[in-house]
């Protein structure tokens, strides 16, 4: 059976997702920064659906790095998800350039050089699927979360440009944009019950659209919608707005 | 690592009644579970919540949520190594399309591998297998200093021994070895009999002792020669011969199944009572081949079941008495309740088999009585006059599903109380490791 890459395995989200995917019968590679940490799920997705797991050491900002990883992975994958991300915290960031750039390399720049090794690899092959969790906050700048918004955003920017590309050498890339979402990134926040869904929920609607091969998922499925219309606020109204 | 913030919410115990206020902590590694321990000063851990009472509340709520991987399996032994975390439903998902099943299953599959190590549970086969405990080959605890300790039968004994049934107050568990039990199908055999009052409900548990499982349903009001009238529940696992489906629940019956027992039990006790049931058993003991999942798991099909009792919740009064004065402390019982005229409808009725050697662990030899009673004004008061009962003929109430009973009860029914106490005080000097139930018990 064909391989899954995960980035960001350690993720509340990829998790799930990794265990969606073992249990459609993919195998995987799990890639995280200090991978020992992943072998209990290593373990657990080979016992419970049989496929063959490997975790890996991996650093999204290690950008000299990323072609060497991908080359020495001795089978190649035929499928990829970007689940690393940062939220960091954006009065830091509004002060400190290193927190405001971590925000960017780890959401944007890391993803981009990573994908783009794979993007190569998978446009020459003509075949595979590129998955990459970006955000609501990308759908509109906010004074609460505009750094992390704004590498979100240009990472919404770069999967659709990908997805032009590849449409053609039939490689299916999908958009993932979670509203609130109950992980170790929101831990301690205050989300509002009926809008933040469980990291399950987002990995059965990733796994729905990825067997449609939809293009963007909103997740929970409603937030297409108030983010539709929160990107029609006028901008002169919106920028008085507490958000 | 450090201990994730948690989220706050309220939560409660299966039976609803007990409820707090609670942080929830998930910690996802054995480090960010470190990170806990260090961190706060009073915490319990809490698996799938579905102890009746107060047993896994408290402020602070380690939950093992995010722990939950399987971590090796011995194909020829059956060996099962999990983080405590993993449900027995999740086990039960993997390994009976293997040929593996568990070796002791309680009344719902919804409860986590530390739950059940911690409660020790007991199922329908403790006449025969013991408890859940008893098929450990070995559980990793980490201690409230922080370090981590393995232990078995065989290895640190005594930590073994007030672990598995100390309702989480002697550490938390990380991880822990289940002894699987190897099965030809996913199908059981089941036997159902009928037995007009208790006497003879209890000759039919002896005469049936070589039987795998065996449980039985009683009649709650029925009273005069009546009293006790149920209906007596056995089972085998069915041979590969003997059931189509094989292994697969899906594969389909050899046999019909003329009617869902225990289903049918639990609508017609709300719209017909008892009788219903009874009388349909036209013959006295009648057979059928049954998936797995309907013999041992009835209530799971009915979503959120504990509802039905509305928002006072409701309380279980579980208990056992040793088999000499076993017949008569029941009877006394059941007539008691009869003559309060409260609602206990139902009661399930077990003959356990020798217990074990842990401090707290719940089942001994004899007989053990689980009645569920709406919560209602003075129902305490009346679970505290059963006590007396329950206390004059040696028996004791199980912890995971008690919710009221008084620290003096239980130090004087589980005559190991003391030696438990003991022991968890030297473990956890600062008194770390608390639920309600322990406050309430003075552990
Ligand atoms: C419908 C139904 C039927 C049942 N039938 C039976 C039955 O037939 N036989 C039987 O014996 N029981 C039965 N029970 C009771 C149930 O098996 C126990 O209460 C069990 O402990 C619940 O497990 P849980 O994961 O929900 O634990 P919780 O309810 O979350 O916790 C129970 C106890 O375990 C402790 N605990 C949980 N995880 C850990 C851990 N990792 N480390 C240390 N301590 C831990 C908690 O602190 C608490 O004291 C039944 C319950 C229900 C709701
Ligand atoms: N939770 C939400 O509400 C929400 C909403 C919208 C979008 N998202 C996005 O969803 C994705 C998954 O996040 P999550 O919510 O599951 O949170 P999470 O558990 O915090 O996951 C983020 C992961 O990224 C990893 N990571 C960070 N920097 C890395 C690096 N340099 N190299 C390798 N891995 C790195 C982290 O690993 P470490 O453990 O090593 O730090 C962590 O496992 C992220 O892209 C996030 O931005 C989340």
């Amino acid at each position: 059976m064909s391989r899954v890459i995960v980035f960001g395995a350690k993720s509340d989200m990829a998790r799930e997702i990794a265990r969606g995917l073992a249990m459609r019968g993919y195998d995987l590679y799990l890639a995280a920064r200090g991978h020992e940490e992943i072998e209990p799920d290593v373990s657990d997705l080979s016992i419970r659906y049989g496929v063959k797991v490997s975790a890996l050491e991996f650093d999204l900002l290690d950008y000299e790095g990323h072609k060497a990883f991908y080359e020495g992975l001795d089978e190649k994958p035929s499928g990829a998800v970007c689940a690393v991300g940062y939220l960091g915290e954006q009065k830091k960031a509004e002060k400190d350039f290193n927190e405001a750039k971590r925000i960017m390399d780890t959401n944007y720049t890391g993803c981009v050089s990573i994908l783009n090794i794979i993007a190569g690899d998978f446009e020459a092959k003509g075949e595979g699927f590129i998955i990459g969790i970006s955000s609501v906050a990308g759908d509109r700048g906010r004074q609460s979360n505009y750094v992390y918004g704004s590498a979100k955003a240009g990472f919404t920017v770069y999967l659709s440009g990908l997805r032009n590309r590849l449409f053609k050498s039939g490689v299916h890339v999908m958009t993932v944009k979670p509203g609130f979402v109950h992980t170790k990134m929101t831990e301690g926040m205050n989300l509002p019950p009926a809008l933040t869904a469980e990291p399950h929920e987002v990995a059965r609607d990733v796994l729905r659209a990825l067997k449609k091969k939809k293009d963007v998922v909103y997740t929970r499925w409603f937030w297409r919608y108030i983010m539709l219309a929160i990107r029609h606020i006028p901008e002169a109204v919106f920028k008085r707005l507490k958000l | 690592m450090d201990c994730p913030s948690g989220r706050q919410m309220r939560i409660s115990g299966w039976g609803r009644y007990a409820a707090a206020e609670a942080r929830v902590h998930s910690p996802d590694s054995q480090g960010s579970l470190n990170g806990c321990l260090f961190k706060l000063d009073s915490l319990i851990p809490r698996g799938l919540g579905r102890s009746y009472g107060d047993s896994s509340l408290n402020s602070d709520v380690i939950a093992t949520g995010r722990l939950d991987r399987m971590l090796a399996f011995d194909e020829k032994e059956g060996l099962l190594k999990c983080q405590s975390g993993v449900s027995l439903a999740e086990m039960l998902d993997v390994f009976v399309s293997e040929g593996w099943f568990l070796p002791v299953a309680p009344g719902t599959k919804f409860v986590s591998l530390g739950g059940a190590i911690a409660s020790d549970i007991h199922g329908k086969n403790h006449h025969r297998e013991g408890s859940f405990s008893d098929h450990l080959a070995s559980v990793e605890v980490m201690l409230p200093n922080g370090e981590v300790t393995a232990c078995s039968k065989k290895e640190n004994n005594e930590l073994f021994k007030a672990t598995c049934g100390g309702m989480g107050l002697t550490g938390f568990i990380l991880n822990a070895t289940l002894r699987m039990k190897k099965i030809e199908t996913a199908f059981i055999k089941q036997k159902t009999l009928r037995a007009g009052n208790l006497d003879e409900i209890m000759d039919l548990f002896e005469g049936h002792k070589e039987s795998s499982y065996s449980v039985a349903w009683i009649d709650c009001l029925a009273g005069g020669g009546r009293l006790g009238r149920g209906i007596l529940m056995l089972g085998e696992h069915a041979e590969r011969d003997e059931a189509q489906g094989g292994l697969s629940l899906k594969g389909g019956y050899k046999l019909n199944i003329p009617f869902d027992f225990p289903g049918l039990v639990l609508n017609s006790f709300t719209a017909k009572g008892f009788n219903a049931v009874y009388y349909n058993l036209h013959s006295r003991a009648h057979e059928s081949l049954v998936g797995y999942d309907k013999f041992f798991f009835p209530l799971d099909g009915i979503h959120n079941w504990n509802r039905i009792y509305g928002s006072r919740g409701f309380a279980q009064y579980p208990f056992v008495l040793p088999k000499e004065a076993g017949r008569e402390g029941c009877r006394r019982i059941l007539h008691k309740i009869g003559a309060s005229g409260r609602g206990a409808f139902l009661a399930v009725l077990k003959l356990f088999g020798r217990g074990n050697e842990n401090l707290l662990s719940f089942p001994m030899e004899g007989y053990t009585l689980a009645l569920d009673f709406p919560v209602t004004r003075n129902l305490f008061k009346f679970f505290d006059e059963m006590d007396e009962i329950v206390l004059a003929y040696g028996g004791r109430l199980y912890l995971t599903k008690d919710v009221r009973m008084s620290g003096e009860m239980f130090r004087k029914s589980y005559i190991d109380s003391a030696r438990f106490m003991e022991y968890k005080h030297a473990l956890d000097k600062a008194g770390k490791f608390r639920s309600l139930q322990s406050r309430r018990l003075g552990i």
